[in-house]
């Protein structure tokens, strides 16, 4: 027997469904308008989480355009957790799927970074490695070591100009033709309380993927050489510790210094 | 147990964009409440926030999603997230809604109602229970807005509210705008409500405003909308219960259409003159 509670919530995300047995009202025992506020909470307020977490998306589709592929989104994928931050973070693949939005081939890109940007800002707080804490350290055993990435790093590539688009239709923003189009690698990371995004240099997410799945610096350089011959160790490493993503130099027997 | 310890001043739901008004300009300000399901992250400018506040002020812990009124069994792994906050925090009160808002893994993001019946009653009250041993405190449980009526219903939401508190030692919160928003849709008296409302089991208040609509018969019917200033009729029934409960902790909570902090505070001001007039009068 499907519950009362059951016939209730499939109502409220299905505007075709039949008002659940029971629901009456003093006015009218088919209060279809009354039930209508329920249905509109639910499917505007998640709509209205996705706005909020998805700014630049809407602003490239339009406003009308973005409500109604979320609505269609909420409908087919109400939240899994009670926790509204985490609402959204499969909207990317949705968006990549969604028919209509199929001439925008970079437009998942954009929700995937915007989707890493409140993951980051909710990150556990870390204090960063400074310059200094790599200073004493010689070159020859650099190489050997790990490092451990700051919470709320995240990598994100991409075939399109991720990064570029996204700047261009985030808050403060001006949405303009972009001449060189290509493929952009982003950094998400908190600085301080906020979140920072960056374009990685060549070869840089490769770097800093490698070692965010516990590889050596040297064998993240290998790899990222081997993607790219303009991969650069030093700037890497130099941007790795200005962005403060150095939570911790764990030498070759995993033991911290 | 630890019971509500929020002062009997008037207190807002925090918006994180009044941090510096609040902060510089808090006028009568003696707590901020704020949605526990948005203190759940591992870290950042939330929680540092919060824990500044709560240096500052008396701190109530608002969860809007732990489903309290659902027939499954409750979250336990939610349940375990507010333990952890309560816990990190030390909240002068927590308090949770008479809703349901999670079926079958889905969270549907809104305060659904339910039928009261003896069984529906005997579900709350387990669930209360098992939400006071976990967090090892007492629960303020809110009074809803609702819209629709259910055909099986057989016992008053204040009969209902008060058989839970007997049943579990819970609190209550009093909703004095959904009172108002409920007792218009159902064509009931909000004075009648209120009156037979358990008011010696009321750890807070709430205010809002409401939005206004119409049924499918044109009869009024008004929306919980909090996003406007609280209402000429919702101020006068507060007036009702402060003068015969005397001063209570009194939230003003504006969440949609978010207001300057000045407008705010202006609605906190609002309620603190009530609460100071029948303060002066109780105890002379």
């Amino acid at each position: 027997m499907v519950s009362d509670q059951a016939i209730f919530a499939q109502a409220l995300l299905d505007p075709d469904h039949p008002l659940p047995p029971g629901v009456t009202s003093h006015t009218h025992d088919a209060p279809a308008k009354r039930f209508a506020v329920y249905r509109n909470n639910v499917v505007v307020s998640l709509v209205d989480a996705l706005a909020a977490r998805f700014p630049a998306t809407q602003r490239i589709v339009g406003e009308e355009f973005f409500r109604a592929m979320a609505g269609v989104f909420a409908r087919a994928h109400p939240p899994r957790s009670p926790l509204m931050m985490q609402y959204g973070d499969d909207l990317p693949d949705f968006i990549a799927g969604f028919a209509p939005a199929a001439e925008l081939p970079y437009l998942a890109d954009v929700a995937r970074l915007e989707a890493a940007r409140t993951r980051t800002f909710h990150a556990a707080d870390a204090v960063p490695l400074r310059a200094e804490d790599f200073a004493a350290i010689s070159p020859e055993s650099l190489v050997a070591l790990r490092v451990k990435l700051c919470p709320g790093t995240a990598i994100l590539r991409s075939a399109h100009p991720v990064v570029t688009i996204w700047a261009m239709n985030a808050d403060g923003g001006e949405p303009g033709p972009i001449e060189d189009w290509v493929a952009e690698d982003a950094l998400v990371s908190r600085d301080g309380f906020e979140v920072a995004v960056r374009r990685l240099p060549p070869g840089g997410a490769a770097f800093l993927l490698k070692l965010s799945n516990g590889a050596t610096l040297g064998e993240a350089a290998t790899a990222a050489m081997k993607e790219t011959a303009a991969f650069d160790l030093t700037a890497n490493l130099a941007g790795l510790i200005g962005a403060g993503l150095a939570a911790e130099i764990i030498d070759g027997k995993g033991t911290s210094s | 147990m630890t019971k509500s310890l929020l002062p009997a001043k008037t207190g807002v739901g925090f918006k994180p964009e009044h941090f510096d008004g609040l902060t510089a300009d808090p006028g009568p300000i003696g707590f901020v409440e704020v949605h526990a399901e948005n203190y759940m992250g591992d870290g950042g400018l939330p929680h540092a926030q919060l824990t500044d506040l709560h240096q500052r002020f008396a701190l109530s812990v608002h969860g809007v999603a732990l489903s309290i009124g659902a027939e499954g069994p409750l979250n336990r792994a939610h349940l375990a997230r507010l333990r952890r906050l309560c816990d990190r925090y030390q909240p002068e009160s927590f308090s949770e809604h008479l809703a349901w808002s999670s079926h079958g893994g889905a969270y549907l993001n809104d305060l659904l109602p339910l039928p009261y019946t003896a069984a529906t009653r005997a579900r709350i009250c387990d669930h209360i229970a098992e939400v006071q041993d976990t967090l090892g405190r007492r629960v303020l449980l809110e009074n809803p807005a609702t819209y629709i009526a259910f055909a099986e219903s057989t016992i008053a939401e204040t009969d209902f509210l008060a058989e839970v508190v007997r049943r579990t030692g819970c609190g209550l919160l009093l909703d004095v705008n959904n009172v108002f928003v409920s007792s218009t849709n159902h064509g009931t008296s909000a004075p009648d409500y209120l009156a037979a409302f358990p008011l010696e089991h009321v750890g807070e208040i709430h205010l809002a405003g409401h939005a206004e609509s119409v049924d499918d018969t044109g009869a009024p019917l008004l929306i919980d909308a909090h996003g406007s200033a609280v209402a000429d009729p919702v101020w006068a029934l507060f007036e009702q219960v402060i003068a015969r409960a005397g001063p209570l902790p009194t939230l003003i909570e504006w969440d949609n259409d978010v207001p300057t902090w000045p407008v705010l505070r202006s609605e906190a001001v609002a309620a603190a003159a009530v609460l100071d007039h029948h303060s002066a009068r109780h105890a002379a």
